[in-house]
């Protein structure tokens, strides 16, 4: 052996084990993760078949009514422009499908990140295993979760939600920790005072207080769910990002183009609307959500407003 | 004795995780809060606290920041466990009590008051008012009743439906006062309420809660760093320094007789001419004949003063039997004065 060049072999084959192990996983448990599976795939069945089936202006309709409701007429405006220019340039089945699948994904993302990040702004032990294991989901490149993906959960939409939702979980978590942790420990303090149990406290003050934080995470999760997409039509998802990795499977520059801007509008609607959703009922005046919008003015309208 | 609302006796708090070893070492051999915190890297709050406050009565505790006087009051309600030490409110052992037992005592019992109002920003003032009723699970419109009640009792009708942040402070204050008194608890624990307002509002406020004192009889534990505020509130004041308290008394006790001289220099530029009274001042009569002028016993160094206006001779001092019991010279006014 050439002393001077001992690394031309491979002394510590991680590659090997990793293989071996992953091998192992897929002979022994696949069972479990094809269980995992279910849920995402009623979910996201369920969304894709509401929003590909129904008719498109109808659907457009529905979600300048969102906006309108969210945000006011202005944003009401801004949706209902992006999502007529997806509809004109032939994206609006493939808009929808990403769409649903980015529901999908900020579902469950909320579904178990709040919770987390509610326990984590609780205990601190709890937070100090749970922090590196966001940097990791967070850095770690999604090419290299790809492949164990697809050997666990096979490839297809569900999958993509799969590995969308390792991606996106983190800030949602985070920010729901931060949140909960920032609000004003008088706050609190006064709820116990008053007799609140724990959970009342948490209820009726601390997620309340929390929520604008909770929000921009969630917001932050689906902006993250968004920039998963043409990474995760490698593993055959289809949508909008499909249309982007065609294009540059067959340098054809117009779908790649099409499927591009498709991605930027849908991100502007959902972005938007999440972000309206967002702020306190302080920065609109103290009205009640059903006050305002579509729904205050109907109620305007039968003269109950 | 009956008539006692609460009372902490040989109370301690000790921050920190060795708060047990700590307090043994205390206890044995008397450590200061800087050994403690050397020793044990344990911060004393709460030192050896003794006291009891009457049925109706305001009770004052006075001490600067970090005198542990805000640590003291949250024992009551047990906001803060105690590391040592017996809390008896009403009746009840408060420092052994049971999770349910205590959430109960705080939401039907004692009322609550903070420093920087605390009121939540997302509620209405109904709903923040009526938050001690609602984790109670009382319904809506008996919530809603109390909440207006409790409102109107502080001139605040008519605000039910706005929002903490469309008021000024000293409106904010008395929200939080009418959440306090919402649930007609018969202990009301106030942590500085009418510090972060501007005096005018301040004195305003106190006598608002003064005479709104006089006609509940709420037992009262109020907290202050203001002597002047805690003379004018209190029945009784107590006042702590580093968290020991330092006396117990009466205003007029601890003006006239400082026990150190921590308490001495606070006492020092504090007027007398309302808080001493005839029956402190006075040469208890042996014989002498009384003279023309008299004042009763009870009566404040401003009216003896104001009897030397005009005649600079002795005033005698005479009892609510109209008996002569003692004489007060200009010199014992005047000295009584300087304090």
């Amino acid at each position: 052996m050439d002393i001077w060049n001992i690394f031309d072999k491979e002394w510590v084959p991680v590659g090997t084990w990793v293989e071996t192990a992953l091998q192992w996983v897929v002979d022994n448990f696949r069972f479990v993760f094809q269980a995992i599976k279910v849920p995402f795939d009623i979910v996201l069945t369920g969304l894709e078949d509401a929003l590909t089936g129904a008719p498109d202006l109808l659907m457009l309709a529905v979600i300048v009514l969102i906006g309108w409701q969210a945000g006011g007429r202005k944003l009401a405006l801004v949706t209902g422009a992006s999502m007529l220019s997806i509809g004109l340039m032939g994206a609006w089945e493939e808009s929808m499908v990403t769409l649903s699948i980015v529901l999908t994904c900020v579902i469950f993302c909320s579904l178990i990140g709040i919770p987390l990040g509610i326990m984590a702004a609780r205990n601190d032990k709890f937070w100090t295993v749970l922090r590196p294991l966001l940097d990791l989901m967070q850095t770690i490149p999604s090419f290299v979760y790809l492949v164990p993906i697809v050997m666990l959960f096979s490839i297809g939409n569900v999958s993509g939600v799969i590995v969308t939702f390792i991606y996106a979980l983190p800030p949602v978590v985070r920010l729901t920790n931060l949140g909960i942790r920032q609000v004003r420990e008088d706050m609190v303090e006064a709820a116990r005072a008053f007799g609140a149990s724990k959970r009342q406290t948490l209820y009726k003050v601390e997620l309340p207080l929390a929520m604008p934080t909770i929000m921009a995470g969630v917001n932050q999760t689906i902006m993250m769910a968004l920039s998963m997409v043409v990474v995760a039509s490698m593993i055959s998802v289809t949508g909008l990002g499909q249309m982007v990795l065609r294009g540059i499977g067959r340098l054809d520059m117009g779908i790649a183009t099409v499927g591009g801007l498709g991605i930027v509008f849908l991100a502007i609607v959902i972005d938007r609307v999440s972000q309206s959703f967002g702020t306190s009922a302080r920065d609109r005046g103290h009205k009640k959500w059903y006050e305002t919008g579509p729904i205050g003015a109907l109620r305007k309208l039968v003269g109950k407003g | 004795m009956p008539d006692v609302e609460i009372e902490c006796r040989n109370l301690w708090k000790i921050y920190g995780a060795n708060e047990k070893e700590a307090l043994q070492a205390v206890q044995n051999e008397g450590l200061s809060k800087e050994e403690v915190r050397d020793r044990f890297n344990c911060v004393l709050g709460v030192r050896d606290a003794s006291f009891s406050v009457k049925k109706g009565e305001i009770f004052c505790i006075m001490g600067l920041s970090g005198s542990g006087k805000s640590t003291l009051v949250r024992h009551i309600n047990r906001l803060i466990e105690p590391t040592a030490g017996e809390i008896h409110v009403a009746g009840h052992r408060v420092d052994t009590m049971g999770e349910a037992a205590l959430r109960q005592l705080r939401a039907e019992s004692i009322g609550m008051v903070f420093q920087h109002m605390a009121l939540w920003p997302h509620r209405s003032l109904a709903q923040n008012v009526g938050f001690g009723l609602e984790v109670r699970d009382v319904p809506l419109a008996k919530r809603r009743k109390a909440a207006e009640q409790a409102l109107a009792a502080m001139d605040l009708q008519g605000w039910e439906d706005h929002y903490p942040d469309q008021l000024s402070g000293g409106m904010q204050q008395r929200v939080g006062l009418a959440r306090a008194l919402a649930a007609d608890p018969d202990i009301l624990l106030m942590d500085e309420p009418f510090s972060a307002l501007d005096p005018l509002i301040r004195r305003q406020l106190q006598d608002q809660f003064l005479n709104l004192s006089k006609k509940v009889k709420k037992t009262t534990v109020f907290i202050t760093h203001d002597l002047d505020e805690a003379i004018r509130m209190g029945d009784h004041i107590a006042i702590m320094n580093d968290g020991v308290i330092v006396q117990t008394g009466t205003p007029e006790e601890i003006v006239t007789n400082p026990k150190d001289a921590y308490v001495a220099e606070f006492v020092k530029g504090i007027s007398r001419v309302s808080l001493v009274r005839a029956k402190t001042i006075m040469t208890p009569l042996e014989g002498q004949n009384p003279t023309q002028k008299s004042v009763p016993v009870e009566s404040e160094l401003g009216d003896i003063i104001d009897t030397f206006m005009d005649d600079q001779s002795p005033v005698t001092v005479r009892d609510a039997e109209n008996n002569p019991v003692g004489i007060i010279t200009i010199t014992d006014a005047l000295r009584a004065l300087r304090g």
